[in-house]
């Protein structure tokens, strides 16, 4: 089977080279094949080589395998809150037939976002590498999925499309491409959607789709006292200062309002667990930020101000909101996180920190991950610089102690 | 009367490929504070224009006669003599803009661009020379200012010198689709822009790289 797609492939090759009738196309043809092969390029027979022939598609594609989880109960989620809105569900008490209800719906309602985001994100690459005739950059594989992941249900079409556009082209093609981008480009596209449109990416009338989806369950009346407020935006608009708007085992299960893939703890971990024991994310970094958050969260529990948000149990802290997501799949990103050993510990720990911090003191973001993890992006290098610096005078004052002992 | 080859440089070569923006890169911060609309974009660039030429021609006169020690003293004080004539004119005939505009009138005083070319122009060539070069300099800030707050306007409010050319049924609230994008108006923005025109003119001037 794959020997005659290889074959198959290998057929059409000559199409695509240099004075080959499809060579406008080339880049995209190199581009599948080596995503679907290993390179034509592989590791030398002789002589010492610091890395194979392995591309960094291989990195990506395991990126995406740990994303599916979590976007698979994303779709199922969209349609429980939905069916929830308009009274066809009721919460506990899911049947079979309902529950294939719930991820069909939810599937036609993110399905348009995927398509969107990689369509334009990846026709931006690919325009640019066949412009400036380099190889197809692989880097959007990983960029195209998360984006559906992290915005609201609500959101227009056309504005995802402009967010990944702006993000694609400011936040990686000027800064040379894939690898070479300071911010996560995922989050430059929700942060653009955040500051442009900030009426639909906040507030407690996006992260539930309470229309239909292509026509489907569309004009439903809404049930009685429905409110598609997420659980951090309750904690950040509410007077009560002792409400606790979900328990743990909720949140940690994702059946709540909430971004597309943000939701759900299980789905993530099982993600975290395909990166960890695949090499591709940092434990390091991984269990720096929840270390962070937790700590800050429960420095706000003992000594913070008298706010629900502030009382909040700090292991609530770690499953509301995109703090897993956060942790698990942008944090880690290789490209813009801190390189140095230590550095991802310092890194990681800062990320918890501020979007704690965020959360807590104020009440304009109900949701600090995607700022924390921008404005830590930015300090990377800086936390790489001190931390090799402070290497080498560690070893500049060991060897003149030697010196001075010789 | 036909402009001398050394003439046309001075006046049309901040235009274009000496920009004080986009190339000498002066003047940003101003560029990021008034261009939300056009119309007070419009009114700040004449004020820096007319500004930027007397400023040279007054230097220009005495340049002479200034001593070298006291020289930035010197010029300040014909610089913000200007900006508050400009600022007391602009309150008497356009209150509402020179409302808008606040503080950044009284700004042109730390306008970049002032002191650059007073330094750099004023003070070694002839009063004509000079005063196209502040000219030349003045319309170059001012093609800048407008490009980008046509941009911020009309897709940052819908309008253009405050008459709509967005269609209000378009927008979410009246049942369409369309929403202002609220980064436009966000001095961000503003700098993006400016650094997207950068790039268009390096991109066609390769020389000036």
């Amino acid at each position: 089977m794959f020997k005659r797609l290889y074959k198959k492939v290998e057929e059409l090759r000559p199409l695509f080279a240099e004075g080959g009738k499809l060579h406008a196309f080339h880049s995209l043809f190199d581009g599948f094949d080596t995503f679907l092969f290993t390179p034509s390029t592989p590791a030398g027979k002789v002589g010492a080589q610091i890395h194979d022939g392995k591309d960094s598609k291989r990195t990506m594609i395991m990126v995406v395998m740990a994303l599916v989880p979590a976007l698979l109960f994303g779709m199922y989620n969209v349609g429980y809150q939905h069916f929830l809105a308009t009274g066809e569900l009721v919460r506990g008490s899911v049947t079979c037939d309902l529950f294939w209800k719930a991820f069909g719906f939810g599937f036609l309602a993110v399905l348009p976002y995927i398509l969107v985001s990689y369509i334009v994100g990846l026709g931006i690459e690919f325009t640019v590498a066949q412009w400036k005739k380099e190889e197809i950059q692989e880097g959007f594989l990983v960029t195209g999925f998360i984006i559906p992941l992290i915005v609201p249900i609500d959101t227009p079409l056309w504005m995802v499309a402009l967010a990944v556009a702006f993000a694609v082209i400011f936040a990686k093609e000027v800064f040379g491409g894939t690898g070479y981008n300071i911010w996560n480009v995922a989050l430059i596209a929700r942060v653009f959607l955040f500051f442009a449109y900030p009426t639909h990416m906040s507030g407690d009338s996006v992260f539930v789709r309470t229309s239909g989806t292509w026509g489907w369950d569309e004009g439903k009346t809404l049930v009685d006292g429905f409110s598609g407020a997420t659980p951090l935006g309750q904690l950040a608009t509410t007077s009560d200062a002792t409400l606790i708007p979900v328990d743990f085992w909720t949140a940690f299960n994702g059946l709540i309002p909430g971004s597309v893939g943000e939701t759900c703890c299980w789905a993530i971990l099982l993600g975290a667990c395909l990166l960890l024991t695949t090499g591709v994310a940092s434990w390091k970094t991984m269990l720096s930020v929840f270390a962070g958050g937790a700590i800050t969260a429960w420095l706000f529990n003992a000594f913070g101000p008298d706010t629900a948000i502030a009382h909040l149990p700090w292991y609530m802290h770690l499953v509301l909101g995109g703090f897993a997501f956060g942790a698990v799949f942008m944090a880690t990103d290789p490209v813009t996180s801190a390189r140095t050993e230590t550095g991802k510990w310092i890194y990681g720990f800062l990320i918890g920190v501020v979007a704690i911090v965020v959360r807590v003191l104020n009440p304009g973001y109900p949701e600090g991950m995607m700022l924390a993890i921008l404005l830590m992006n930015t300090c990377a290098p800086l936390i790489d610089w001190c931390v090799v610096q402070s290497n080498i005078n560690k070893r500049m004052k060991r060897s003149q102690k030697k010196e001075v002992a010789l | 009367m036909a402009l001398s080859q050394k003439t046309k440089e001075t006046l049309l070569g901040p235009l274009n490929t000496n920009n004080p923006i986009v190339v000498q890169v002066l003047g940003i911060c101003s560029a990021l504070a008034v261009t939300v609309q056009l119309k007070p974009a419009l009114v700040m660039s004449i004020s820096v224009t007319i500004i930027v030429a007397l400023a040279n021609v007054i230097v220009s006169l005495i340049r002479n006669t200034i001593p070298m020690r006291i020289r930035i003293i010197v010029q300040l004080v014909v610089v913000a003599a200007l900006v508050t004539l400009v600022s007391e004119v602009l309150k008497a005939f356009a209150y509402d803009v020179a409302m808008q505009l606040s503080v950044y009138i009284g700004l042109i005083i730390t306008n970049c661009i002032l002191m650059g070319r007073l330094e750099a122009f004023a003070m070694t060539n002839k009063v004509w020379d000079s005063f196209l070069d502040g000219l030349g300099n003045g319309l170059g800030y001012s093609i800048i200012l407008v490009v980008v707050a046509f941009v911020r306007e009309l897709f940052g409010s819908g309008t253009l010198f405050g008459i709509r050319i967005i269609p209000e049924s378009w927008y979410v609230a009246n049942g369409g689709f369309y929403e202002n994008c609220g980064l436009m108006v966000m001095p961000a923005m503003a700098l993006i822009l400016v650094a997207c025109v950068i790039w268009f003119h390096r991109s066609i001037n390769k020389e000036s790289k």
